[in-house]
């Protein structure tokens, strides 16, 4: 069952990678956070029950309702047009996300380490990389922070892989999350979107040598 | 003691925050100073004793610690200068949240260098971001934002980075049959970690905590950042806030050092300072903005740092001591900036110039301090400098030490000129009436922080050169 949920977030990365709208975006990353709701309730079944209500209740609440949310409350406040603006066609994005998941497998099957989950460090792994890439790939500062949010939830299925011995790197996790998020997303909070009234990266290049 | 510490310094920064009187708000500042300054006084003579399970003040914390009081102490003097005298529209709010943000960084800043544990340091690291970011939004305008936003965008990265490294880490104490990932365990156990693990790990945490330490690849945020915070914040992103960067690379070579795989990381350190200074040296040699010259001469001086640290034998000795320097001598070039902004009311170097003629004492803080940066006798940065190109040369990377020199050269030029056109050119034009008077005494506490470097260089107290030597064992 973990298998299968894991491999639906590794699906949902291809979805991603050809999605037009930014509302999409919204959507997978609802998608996602309730398939990590999903897998860390299936596997962290040795660590206590309430760090396991914790966790869990942050996949949900964080992950799948709030920070969605609130990404939804900026893009309408400040007006963002609805496309996602990639700089590359979205049939090269999803070869490249294709080769980027093909990649992390054929690194993975050339560790051998018995404590590892294969499943859970490939689908980690490229999550994460999917997310950089979506940062080097998208013109809209929000999207940025979609990408960077994605890259979290990779590193958050990284760490479920080890949460069973190290409960507390899981929730060193967590406490990531809640801090960037709110840290990136507070930047947005403090009316940075009015003061830029066209947020692309464009309007950002002034700072240089 | 750190509990105490630790504790007080949130409740006088959350006070600072929400307080709107102006006495209580300086009165907030002299009680965190007295605390500051008694926490020091009491790790440095409680030296290897264990706080709160997770904290362990070694040699190599309680230096960089002391440099911290040492610091501190002009930096939130300018900061009140800054504040009070020379900025009309800050109000109570803007002047709460500056603080309290201040003191939050310092506070941070010095619980890193004492932590033992890599996931408290990574905790406090988190909280310097925050604290950091506060201070680059100080003036609230666009430029100020794009700043913020940049630094707090390759932070979370870079953070994630490290959190990354640390849950590769964990795999490498599997093999080893331990949990514990304090770096007293780390230590010990670390020929039974997992090397293949363990090279993934530092490759991560390497890369992420170079954002704090201003090393490629991460340092651009670091640049915009100094830039963008108001003079006196710069100051302390430029020396307290690398050095803790500092510390948690050092703790996790000691690591490395221990193990077989040291030679590789060594290679790592050395591709990543050499590129540091390549890169320092491009923007050096054609840069026009006085504040980011001075935030890529941090640059540079990292690279050399950790080019030390790699070279090893005298080089992790100069290393140490070449950061200490660093931290004492970069804030008063950055707290000499605001007397420059308020002569020229400009940061780029095309729109100033003899400033001999309208700020005596102050030009003569830029002259010392620019000889000081660039490490020409008598300054003290000259000894560690000299000691990290013999460490490289007695480990035989002779190429390496040829390259450096030349782009030392090439630095000291770029830096040269700027600084020159600042100190003797004639300006195009400006307007002479404008120029506000300013006292000497301003510049008092960067002549003591220069001082202080040349002092601590070439007649080291008996107890600095112990805890130096003592810092040194860490790495095997």
């Amino acid at each position: 069952m973990t298998d299968i949920l894991l491999i639906a977030l590794a699906m949902s990365l291809l979805y991603i990678s050809i999605a037009n709208r930014l509302f999409t975006y919204l959507n997978i990353l609802v998608f996602q956070g309730f398939i990590l709701f999903g897998v860390t309730f299936l596997t962290l079944n040795k660590i206590s029950t309430v760090n396991l209500i914790l966790i869990m209740l942050e996949t949900i609440v964080f992950k799948a309702i709030s920070v969605p949310w609130f990404i939804n409350y900026v893009i309408r406040r400040n007006g963002i047009t609805r496309e996602a603006e990639p700089y590359l066609p979205n049939f090269v994005s999803l070869i490249i996300v294709t080769f980027i998941t093909v990649a992390t497998i054929i690194l993975s099957s050339s560790i051998k380490d018995p404590n590892l989950d294969k499943t859970f460090f490939v689908v980690a792994l490229s999550t994460i990389f999917t997310g950089l890439y979506l940062i080097v790939t998208r013109k809209k500062i929000i999207t940025h922070v979609i990408g960077y949010i994605i890259i979290e939830n990779g590193v958050f299925v990284l760490s479920l892989a080890v949460g069973n011995e190290m409960p507390m790197l899981v929730n060193l996790g967590i406490m990531l999350d809640i801090f960037a998020s709110v840290l990136i997303l507070g930047v947005f909070f403090n009316r940075i979107g009015d003061l830029l009234k066209n947020p692309d990266i464009d309007h950002l290049r002034n700072l240089k040598d | 003691m750190i509990g105490i510490f630790l504790t007080g310094a949130f409740i006088i920064s959350g006070w600072l925050l929400y307080n709107r009187n102006i006495f209580v708000n300086y009165a907030l500042l002299a009680i965190f100073m007295a605390l500051l300054l008694v926490f020091g006084l009491y790790e440095f003579n409680h030296i290897n004793i264990r706080e709160l399970e997770f904290f362990n003040p070694d040699a190599l914390g309680v230096l960089l610690l002391v440099a911290l009081c040492v610091v501190a102490i002009p930096v939130l003097f300018h900061g009140y200068r800054y504040i009070e005298i020379h900025n009309v529209d800050e109000t109570p709010k803007s002047r709460g949240l500056f603080f309290g943000s201040m003191v939050m960084l310092i506070a941070a800043c010095s619980v890193v260098y004492l932590s033992g544990h890599i996931a408290v340091t990574w905790i406090f690291i988190e909280i310097t971001t925050l604290s950091a970011s506060a201070l680059i939004y100080h003036h609230r305008n666009l430029r100020a934002l794009e700043g913020v936003w940049k630094y707090v965008f390759i932070c979370a990265i870079s953070i994630t980075f490290v959190y990354i490294g640390i849950l590769f880490l964990s795999l490498s104490l599997k093999d080893a049959g331990i949990d514990d990932m304090s770096f007293e365990s780390l230590y010990t156990n670390a020929s039974k970690l997992n090397p293949f693990w363990l090279k993934l790990a530092f490759l991560f945490i390497f890369t992420g905590f170079t954002a704090k330490l201003g090393l490629v690849p991460m340092y651009t945020a670091g640049i915009d950042a100094k830039d963008k915070a108001p003079a006196p914040a710069g100051a302390l992103l430029a020396s307290v806030l690398m050095n803790a960067g500092f510390v948690s690379i050092y703790r996790m070579y000691a690591v490395m050092s221990h193990t077989p795989l040291k030679h590789w990381a060594n290679t790592v350190m050395i591709v990543a300072a050499l590129l540091s200074i390549f890169v320092a040296t491009v923007y050096m040699t054609r840069i026009k903005n006085i504040k980011r010259m001075f935030a890529y001469s941090g640059i540079e001086h990292m690279g050399l740092v950790v080019l030390g640290l790699a070279a090893g034998g005298i080089g992790v000795y100069a290393a140490i001591l070449h950061i200490i320097l660093h931290a004492l001598i970069k804030p008063s070039l950055f707290l000499q900036y605001n007397q420059i902004y308020w002569v020229y009311q400009s940061k780029s170097i095309y729109d100033v110039g003899d400033y001999f003629k309208y700020n005596k004492v102050g030009a003569i803080v830029v002259f010392l301090g620019f000889i000081s940066a660039t490490a020409m006798p008598p300054s003290g940065l000259f000894i560690s400098e000299f000691l990290i190109f013999q460490s490289l040369f007695e480990a035989h990377n002779i190429l390496i030490l040829i390259v450096v020199l030349v782009l030392l050269t090439m630095i000291i030029w770029g830096f040269g000129s700027n600084i020159f056109k600042l100190l003797f050119i004639p300006p195009i034009s400006i307007d002479e009436a404008k120029i506000p008077k300013i006292s000497s005494w301003e510049s008092l506490t960067q002549f003591v922080l220069l001082g202080l470097a040349v002092y601590l260089a070439y007649n080291p107290p008996m107890i600095f050169v112990n805890l130096l030597q003592e810092a040194v064992k860490l790495i095997a």
